[in-house]
């Protein structure tokens, strides 16, 4: 006999895309990161309205709503807490319409990154902001979570390709954030919701600003015997001048463990790799390669391959976006961190990551954005060794710890969710928090939008979040 | 004047209007007359050119701030009218410069903003890199927010080299910005086109007339559709590929969808009503 609730939605959606068996609810209890919930119900919506029907059917039953696209994210963003319906967006995946004029294109929210850009190839265009799950996150959780990517440095983060954003709020109506023209009126809702995690309503249809693919691409890769020569490239590279479409690290261990898979010709005994990417013009293009092949040698590079077609480069960057799963030959487990740090501060912090895995008798990695100081420290372990879990906790907050003492932040592309809530305390006050706590009541003043979630409980004056018995955190 | 003695100064209680440079006063209505003035202190906190960031107080001129950048080969491509435009100002008005095009709006270049609440307090939104989604994004809501929501005193702005060289065009005609790379600006009055480019001498090498900048400017502007820019008439300079419309007169005002949305946004960051009265958003 289904739940009152269960039997609603299947009366308002369909029985197919309604589920609240054992299975759903463990699939659908968790996302990329290590953290567990469990849904009340989970749903598939297939358009608007049928969101909106969603959203009431919890609301009136008394559940939560947890909005959710392909569930790649790693900070427990749509992990179910509060016994939630879950709203799962993967099944809106149209690509409603291009326009080439105007270079935008208005998209369902469960369009995957990756395929966006691949519709658009043949006009010349694409969609810039580019996460390494490209191949199987969503659009609406980039707009969720403001993804990055490591083509972000030249060309922005999502937020800075988004023009307009249809929203179910959580009280089941509708609202268009943004506009189609450069300044809509009002306050910029759009931006706020932009990197909202959920919090704010569910992203039914956006439009987002496509991106020329550039004419001349050169992509590069440097090997350095220190980190600490790899990193002085970086900061050299940025002082000349050149903001690279990418510049991206690896060191000796991340580049073993992708060698071994994609089989790059990456350099196995180096102690750091640069894969650094510039694009643009013909002249200048081939002048900014000059120039970053230059700061590469005066920095103590033992070799610089230029990629010779596409083929290669794609090579080049399979193997960098290919490095979370590559590590699975080593551990099944791994706990990805993203945090920020001055670039000025890369080597120091790095070090003390290395140090921090050695005391905790963890292996470490990385593999990151060197060019805006986005780390990605990445441990890899075995959940089943007692006592791992722990370890990994441990050696997770002293790595955020350590970010912060420098001026760092606590995510650059992940997002806070649930993981990282309780350390926001850790880079805002009371006051901040407080500041936060109201943008998010804007859109939902009964905190039932993804409750729990980047704000830690009392961030506002009379606020009661509290996470429910049994939740994972 | 430190910031705390900033957020004493603007206090809890009575109406008050921030001040900058009255260089886009007009903009947003006419402040209560009776409210009184703030102006938040000035001066460069940190600038360190490796970081591509610089944190400076919101009372600091542009003309100040370019002058540090330059020294080092960098800028922020806010391109306010007037040199003379405060910082805050700039970003409370949030009105982007003409080289949109390339550099994106306002909105992309502030990176954490401390400011003064209705109740007094001194707040911090967003984070002094490059990158980062920590929490809520209360930076893009206070650019254009015209001091109604809290009063900007410093700010963290996210810095880019200086173009290697730069050329102003012009040409009779429409020109399809889509067939420019990165142009910066692409100006239309109707009958004559200019286009600004820049970076590396030999990519910007266009076999147009070169002249010194940009035409004047009429003093009002309207937000458009870029599509739509083609089928305007009258007398205008219009920014295509970004959609801004610069008019001799003032365009009719227009109301956001949801205004319900922008007005709980007001009370709730200011329920008094106390934060540059008079002055409408929306």
């Amino acid at each position: 006999m289904p739940s009152a609730l269960v039997a609603d939605l299947e009366a308002a959606l369909a029985p197919a895309r309604v589920r609240a068996e054992p299975l759903a609810m463990t699939l659908y209890g968790r996302d990329a990161s290590v953290l567990e919930g469990t849904p009340a119900a989970v749903c598939f919506p297939e358009s608007t309205a049928e969101v909106q029907a969603a959203v009431r059917i919890a609301r009136a039953h008394g559940h939560p709503i947890v909005p959710r696209g392909s569930g790649t994210g790693l900070a427990g963003g749509a992990v179910p807490v509060g016994d939630p319906v879950v709203i799962v967006t993967t099944r809106m995946n149209r690509i409603l319409d291009f326009d080439v004029e105007d270079r935008m294109a208005w998209v369902e929210p469960g369009v995957l990154n990756l395929d966006l850009s691949r519709a658009v190839a043949h006009l010349g265009l694409h969609f810039a902001p580019d996460p390494s799950s490209q191949q199987s996150c969503s659009v609406g959780g980039n707009v969720a979570n403001n993804s990055g990517g490591p083509h972000c440095l030249a060309y922005g983060v999502t937020s800075a390709h988004v023009l307009a954003i249809e929203v179910v709020l959580p009280d089941g109506s509708l609202a268009m954030l943004g506009g189609l023209d450069p300044d809509p009126p009002g306050y910029d809702l759009r931006g706020l919701f932009v990197g909202s995690e959920g919090t704010m309503g569910i992203a039914t249809r956006i439009a987002v600003r496509l991106t020329p693919v550039p004419s001349t691409v050169r992509t590069l890769l440097a090997d350095f015997t220190s980190v600490e020569d790899a990193a002085a490239a970086v900061s050299g590279i940025i002082a000349a001048g050149i903001v690279p479409a990418a510049l991206e690290m690896m060191d000796a261990e991340i580049t073993k463990a992708v060698e071994a898979y994609v089989h790059a010709g990456f350099p196995l005994d180096a102690a750091a790799i640069l894969l650094v990417e510039v694009d643009g013009r013909p002249a200048g293009t081939e002048a900014d390669a000059a120039a970053v092949a230059d700061v590469c040698r005066a920095n103590g590079a033992r070799t610089i391959r230029v990629a010779a077609d596409l083929t290669e480069r794609a090579l080049l960057w399979k193997g960098r976006k290919s490095a979370f799963g590559a590590i699975a030959r080593i551990a099944p487990n791994y706990y990805l961190h993203d945090t920020v740090v001055p670039r000025t501060r890369l080597v120091e912090v790095m070090n003390k990551v290395y140090e921090i895995g050695a005391r905790h008798r963890l292996v470490m990695m990385n593999v990151f954005h060197a060019g805006d100081g986005n780390l990605h420290p990445l441990i890899v372990f075995d959940r089943r060794e007692p006592g791992a879990m722990e370890r990994v906790h441990a050696a997770g907050t002293e790595i955020l710890e350590a970010c912060i003492a420098v001026g760092g932040v606590l995510s650059g592309e992940h997002g806070i969710g649930l993981e990282k809530r309780d350390y926001m305390s850790l880079l805002f006050g009371p006051d901040d928090l407080d500041a936060q706590a109201r943008a998010r009541e804007v859109f939902d003043p009964d905190g039932v939008c993804n409750p729990a979630k980047v704000l830690p409980a009392g961030a506002r004056c009379g606020d009661l979040q509290r996470v429910p018995e049994g939740a994972w955190i | 004047m430190d910031l705390t003695a900033f957020a004493a100064e603007v206090g809890a209680d009575g109406p008050v209007v921030p001040v900058g440079s009255r260089t886009q006063w007009d903009v947003g209505g006419a402040p209560d007359p009776d409210a009184r003035e703030v102006k938040a202190p000035s001066g460069i906190v940190a600038y360190e050119p490796a970081e591509m960031t610089v944190r400076v107080r919101a009372g600091t001129t542009m003309a100040e701030l370019d002058a540090a950048l330059t020294e080092h080969g960098q800028m922020v491509p806010l391109d306010p009218r007037s040199a003379d435009a405060t910082v805050g100002g700039v970003l409370a008005v949030g009105q982007s410069g003409l080289r949109r095009l390339r550099y994106g709006p306002v909105r992309d270049t502030l990176l954490e903003a401390r400011f003064v609440t209705a109740d007094g307090r001194l707040v911090k939104a967003g984070g002094p890199v490059v990158k980062n989604v920590s929490g809520f994004d209360l930076c893009r809501l206070l650019v254009g927010s015209l001091g109604t929501i809290g009063v900007l005193a410093e700010v963290v702005l996210r810095v880019q080299p200086t173009p290697k060289a730069s050329k102003w065009y012009r040409r009779e005609g429409l020109v399809d910005h889509r067939t420019l790379h990165r142009p910066s600006a692409v100006l239309w009055d109707g009958g004559t086109s200019w286009v600004l480019l820049e970076g590396h001498p030999v990519d910007i090498a266009l076999g147009w007339d070169e002249v010194e900048g940009p035409p004047a400017l009429p003093r009002y502007r309207r937000s458009l559709r870029p599509s739509k820019l083609p089928m305007l008439t009258g007398r205008f300079v219009a920014e295509l590929g970004v959609g801004t419309v610069h008019l001799h007169d003032p365009p009719p005002l227009a109301a956001p969808d949801r205004p319900d949305l922008h007005a709980r946004v007001k009370e709730l960051f200011d329920p008094t009503g106390r934060l540059n009265p008079g002055r409408r958003v929306a």
